[in-house]
């Protein structure tokens, strides 16, 4: 059975089975396919079209079902491998071990933004950055970007105690829960975490970089969070709503899961601790 | 022109929901939107062009009514040295691009000036395939 845990707690060992999976994943071009999907749906997801993966209700089933799919590739190179989530709420700083030579790597330096150390590192050979929307084709961050701050503890609670999931016009001028976490409106909890990495972190390859998927990994418990404290309370909207994935309406690019499907996560994987 | 641009690899969907999409900006626009020019009135919602050199960049913006496959929804081109940069106008009238898409502007000049920052000197390519 997958358990995703709090990264802050993995050993050295699961840290490294984790690196050396994605290492394999892109040696072998299958990771690259994730950035693909990813910035094809991030440049399409439009407010006043059709929505799928962001600013818009499915962004959380969405995330939830491209996660799973990911963690399945990983697994397909090492079966004890699951994907961690990084409580940035908790781990602040780029002091935090995530940022280690061990396991991510830190910050860029001054001059363009490179990743100098760990393995996603150029100098490493094992990390081009193939799809990309400009000339260069290095891992690049900026934590801390421009003097930003992570969300704190207070502020994620602020958006869990938001009792409806989402509202009309579903996008990202909605108010509820999933626009709130998204982060187009109110405190800023997703988008910003972006923006604190900078790099291609902030670019509609985000992907590329591998904190990517422990960033979404613990966006998607805040969703299991939220359901255990809001037991009552449905993903929105339930029925048939213009350019907008409803309830039982299936996701592209899978075409074969709904909303519905994704509900309940524990048939794919469990955390570390209770929702 | 006969590279493969982001509409491209988009595909044909893309394209026709491109075309809803801009059909929506005027109706979008909101009432806090005070860059009116003298432009036909479905138009009036809508920032003025500008054309400016920003830290040695070549930065143009001007609205795309005909583009359609570009724009996804923003209703306006950006280019940056004459490479397109991907932007997208949010329904409150702020703006994103492809590469600051998690933090919002308040115009596409805005946005286009925070480009030329994030790039760092790089020169904007299309969307490679993997």
């Amino acid at each position: 059975m997958t358990v995703r845990k709090n990264q802050a707690n993995l050993t050295a060992t699961e840290k490294k089975r984790f690196v050396d999976a994605l290492l394999e994943l892109k040696r072998s071009g299958r990771y690259d396919t994730f950035v693909t999907t990813h910035n094809a749906f991030i440049m399409s997801d439009t407010d006043n079209g059709e929505r799928v993966g962001h600013r818009s209700p499915s962004f959380l089933p969405w995330h939830r079902r491209f996660l799973i799919q990911f963690e399945r590739a990983l697994q397909s190179v090492d079966a004890s491998v699951a994907l961690p989530y990084w409580d940035w709420a908790a781990d602040r700083t780029v002091a935090s071990s995530l940022w280690a030579d061990d396991f991510l790597g830190g910050t860029g330096r001054s001059r363009d933004g490179q990743v100098m150390t760990g393995p996603f590192a150029s100098a490493a050979g094992s990390w081009p950055v193939t799809v990309r929307v400009d000339g260069r084709d290095y891992l690049r961050r900026d934590l801390g970007a421009s003097g930003r701050q992570l969300p704190t503890r207070a502020e994620v609670d602020s958006v869990l105690a938001m009792s409806t999931y989402d509202t009309a016009p579903w996008n990202s001028a909605s108010n509820g829960f999933r626009n709130h976490v998204e982060g187009w409106r109110g405190v800023n909890l997703h988008n910003r975490v972006h923006v604190w990495v900078g790099g291609q972190m902030a670019t509609g390859v985000s992907p590329n970089d591998p904190v990517f998927w422990l960033h979404h990994a613990y966006i998607d418990k805040l969703w299991a969070d939220w359901q255990a404290r809001h037991p009552n309370s449905p993903y929105l909207p339930a029925t048939g709503t213009t350019d907008v994935v409803a309830l039982r309406d299936t996701m592209r690019p899978w075409n074969d899961v709904t909303p519905a499907d994704m509900l309940d996560h524990t048939p794919h994987y469990t955390y570390d601790t209770a929702a | 022109m006969s590279r493969i641009t982001r509409r491209h690899a988009l595909g044909a969907s893309a394209g026709a929901l491109a075309g809803l999409a801009v059909a929506g900006v005027a109706s979008a626009a909101g009432p806090s939107d005070t860059s009116a020019t003298s432009a036909p009135r479905a138009a009036a919602a809508e920032p003025a062009a500008f054309d400016e050199v920003h830290r040695g960049r070549r930065i143009q913006g001007a609205p795309s009514h005909h583009g359609g496959h570009h724009d996804h929804g923003s209703g306006y081109q950006v280019h940056i040295d004459g490479d397109e940069l991907h932007v997208m106008r949010n329904a409150d009238g702020t703006w994103i691009s492809v590469v600051n898409h998690y933090e919002t502007f308040a115009t596409p000049l805005a946005v286009a000036r925070a480009a030329v920052v994030e790039l760092q000197g790089a020169t904007l390519v299309p969307l490679a395939l993997a």
